[in-house]
């Protein structure tokens, strides 16, 4: 419950102004709370310039107790294919920062199999010490196994922070993990800090699309867990020098039961599997009018080393495959440079690109919505307007 | 087959609009929809009903109003609603909400498949479908586009979607999916279901019919804190190119120069 310290409150009605929920308001010079409306998100409880907010916890806490006993940072390597998936190095750099700060030490999960090799690599990118876990029932992925023998490591060794990717993989298996470690997950974050004050972990991410962006700390309980989003943070130029312990786990018989089993694994590298983690984006909507018209999205997308993107109503009429789909039922992305063609801007569209860096459109329709986002506007035909863009960087670039 | 659909009410992007002094959401206009994922898993429900009989009942945690979502799925052909509503479940995080979720599952008893929408469109975690089949003691596949159900009636076989393409899994029932907008067209309400729809009551369940422990619902139970929120300011360097179509083109390559991205 929200509670209001009326000897503290001041009637100034910071708290009035900061709820989304219209739960707080001033009444004869003090905070009343609505407590239905209430959503305890705290929001206000951090904005009081009294301190006269506070959000009362009924009964017991199911905290963890003893937070020092908890120490180190878990970075959980993701190998697919043989190779070792960005996010990984990215997210080893970042830990190397968060360690520094915590004077912890960094430590590498590898899971899979036939992987041992990989262990160097992530010492050479920033671990101090690598578990690796090198079993025939890890050759392909299923969540119970990665999931419980992850959650069996965690609690054994007790670390203080495990980040993932938010990966497919990382995504599916790694809220198994927190769950049964009873501990908080924040899912998708572009940013990690260490709270000066009490070395909290502060896991920032985008929610609504990107539209809002929140700052999230898990103050009681450990570890504290997040999955990050690939290609947000930087990798270190790898270290051929660093030393660090390589330490194999064989993990017990009970860990390795599971009850999905993967009939085949098809590599697929069709349109639209690697938007997620895609630098720049060419998204072909409605404008282009009939199939073939496609293909000069996809030749530009092809010049800049990019992917192709698409729009519901491109997808509706069949001219690309679902998987292209950015928007609230599609892909979220946030790439470097994101072209919208013969796009109109639809919210729904809109909340799945908004958060890329530069974004450029070009549509017929000066008043497309489209238009509010962008950073660089082109008014005119695609068919017109990106066989001459297309033209021109290749002459750019000496082709 | 029994199956449990948990659908979410959430905000429809249309209506939201971002107050970027105060870094929240307008809560004035703001609609509620059900979340597009959980179309497509009631639908896929729906569709094994049809095709193999039993019942599909749609669960959600919420606020009072959130009967509504309750109600349209109803429309669209679930045969009954379950409303999982109580101050002390207000501010979960996923770790509380899972909790709650499964408590209900249990007290409904015996369930062959628990399907869920690959995330909600507020939060964007897809951790509660996950974390569901951990507390439930299910096998969980996440991102499913395409779900067969064998001859015996219990083995299924799905498709999941990965970066690199796709797996297909077989597992038996009792089981949790979450699926992608892929995996189906849902269906239109019927004028039928419009009238049961409204005149069905939904059982509203509180804490205390749940038998469940204060402590892991709600703020309490949840491991996670807000500390604060912003709206992310775009670049506000909107540029409208003039001029013929090579001008245009011009002036964008030399901004990308600038950019450093050609
Ligand atoms: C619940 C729900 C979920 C949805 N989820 C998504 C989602 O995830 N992703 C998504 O994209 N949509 C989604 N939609 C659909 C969305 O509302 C829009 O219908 C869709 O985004 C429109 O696509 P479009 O911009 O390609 O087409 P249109 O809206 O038809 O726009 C075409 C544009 O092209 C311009 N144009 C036409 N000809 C030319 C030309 N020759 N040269 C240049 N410009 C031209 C026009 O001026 C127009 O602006 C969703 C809708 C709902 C209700
Ligand atoms: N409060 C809730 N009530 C019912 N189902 C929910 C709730 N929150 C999440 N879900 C389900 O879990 C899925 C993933 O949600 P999330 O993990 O919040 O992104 C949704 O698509 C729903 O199927």
């Amino acid at each position: 419950m929200l509670k209001v310290d009326t000897e503290k409150c001041t009637g100034c009605g910071e708290c009035e102004e900061s709820c989304t929920f219209e739960a707080i308001f001033v009444k004869d010079g003090k905070a009343v709370v609505d407590q239905d409306a209430c959503t305890m998100c705290g929001i206000c409880v951090n904005g009081c310039p009294e301190g006269a907010l506070e959000l009362q916890v009924e009964e017991g806490l199911y905290a963890t107790t003893d937070l020092s006993s908890w120490k180190g940072i878990w970075v959980i390597a993701e190998c697919r294919g043989g190779i070792l998936a960005s996010v990984t190095l990215e997210l080893l750099a970042k830990a190397r920062e968060l360690a520094g700060e915590l004077e912890a030490e960094v430590t590498a999960v590898l899971m899979g199999r036939g992987i041992e090799s990989k262990a160097q690599e992530l010492i050479f990118h920033g671990a101090d010490r690598v578990l690796v876990v090198d079993h025939q029932e890890l050759a392909t992925f299923t969540d119970e196994v990665y999931g419980n023998i992850l959650a069996d490591l965690a609690k054994r060794e007790r670390p203080e922070i495990i980040l993932a990717g938010a990966t497919a993989m990382g995504r599916s298996y790694i809220p198994r993990v927190a769950t049964i470690l009873e501990t908080g997950l924040t899912a998708d974050c572009t940013g990690l800090d260490i709270r000066a004050e009490d070395k909290a972990l502060l896991q920032t991410r985008p929610a609504f699309g990107g539209n809002l962006m929140a700052t999230i700390v898990c103050p009681e309980h450990r570890p504290q867990m997040a999955t990050v989003r690939p290609h947000v943070m930087k990798a270190d130029i790898p270290d051929p020098g660093r030393k660090g312990e390589v330490i194999r786990i064989v993990p017990r018989e009970n860990l390795l039961e599971h009850r999905v089993q993967v009939l085949k694994s098809v590599n697929e590298q069709t349109e639209g599997s690697n938007l997620g983690e895609a630098d720049i984006i060419v998204t072909a909507g409605r404008g282009f009018e009939q199939k073939e018209n496609v293909d000069l999205a996809k030749e530009l997308a092809h010049l800049l080393g990019g992917a192709v993107g698409s729009t519901r109503a491109a997808v509706d009429a069949g001219w690309l495959s679902s998987r292209t789909q950015i928007g609230q039922t599609g892909v979220t992305v946030s790439p470097k440079l994101y072209i919208a063609c013969g796009v109109s801007g639809a919210i729904q569209h809109i909340v799945g690109m908004q958060g890329s860096e530069i974004i450029v459109a070009i549509n017929k329709d000066a008043e497309a919505p489209i238009f509010d986002v962008t950073t660089y506007g082109l008014v005119g035909d695609v068919k017109e307007i990106l066989p001459l863009l297309t033209k021109r960087i290749q002459k750019e670039r000496g082709l | 087959m029994n199956i449990v659909v948990c659908i979410k009410q959430v905000p429809d992007a249309k209506s939201v609009r971002y107050d970027t002094e105060k870094g929240t959401l307008v809560r004035e206009g703001l609609e509620a929809i059900i979340n597009p994922f959980d179309f497509h898993a009631l639908e896929a429900g729906l569709q094994l009903k049809d095709a193999y009989g039993g019942e599909v009942t749609v669960l959600s945690m919420g606020p009072p109003q959130a009967e509504n979502a309750l109600k349209e799925a109803l429309s669209l052909g679930a045969d009954k609603g379950i409303l999982l509503s109580d101050r002390a479940f207000a501010g979960a995080d996923t770790l509380a909400t899972t909790y709650t979720l499964a408590k209900a599952i249990e007290k409904l008893g015996p369930v062959d498949l628990v399907l869920c929408g690959k995330q909600a469109i507020d939060g964007d975690t897809a951790q509660v479908g996950p974390g569901l089949a951990v507390r439930l003691g299910l096998p969980c596949v996440t991102c499913v586009n395409e779900l067969n159900l064998m001859d015996d009636g219990k083995t299924m076989q799905v498709r999941r979607v990965n970066e690199d393409g796709y797996d297909i899994l077989e597992l038996e029932m009792p089981a949790l999916l979450t699926v992608l907008a892929s995996i189906n067209t849902p269906r239109l309400p019927s004028l039928k279901g419009k009238m049961r729809a409204r005149k069905a009551e939904i059982p509203i369940w509180n804490a205390l019919e749940l038998g469940a422990k204060p402590f892991m619902v709600g703020l309490a139970g949840s491991a996670t804190q807000v500390v604060s929120t912003w709206v992310p300011t775009f670049d506000a360097r909107r540029e409208m190119f003039g001029g013929s179509a090579e001008e245009q083109v011009d002036a964008l390559v030399s901004r990308l120069k600038v950019a450093g991205i050609l």
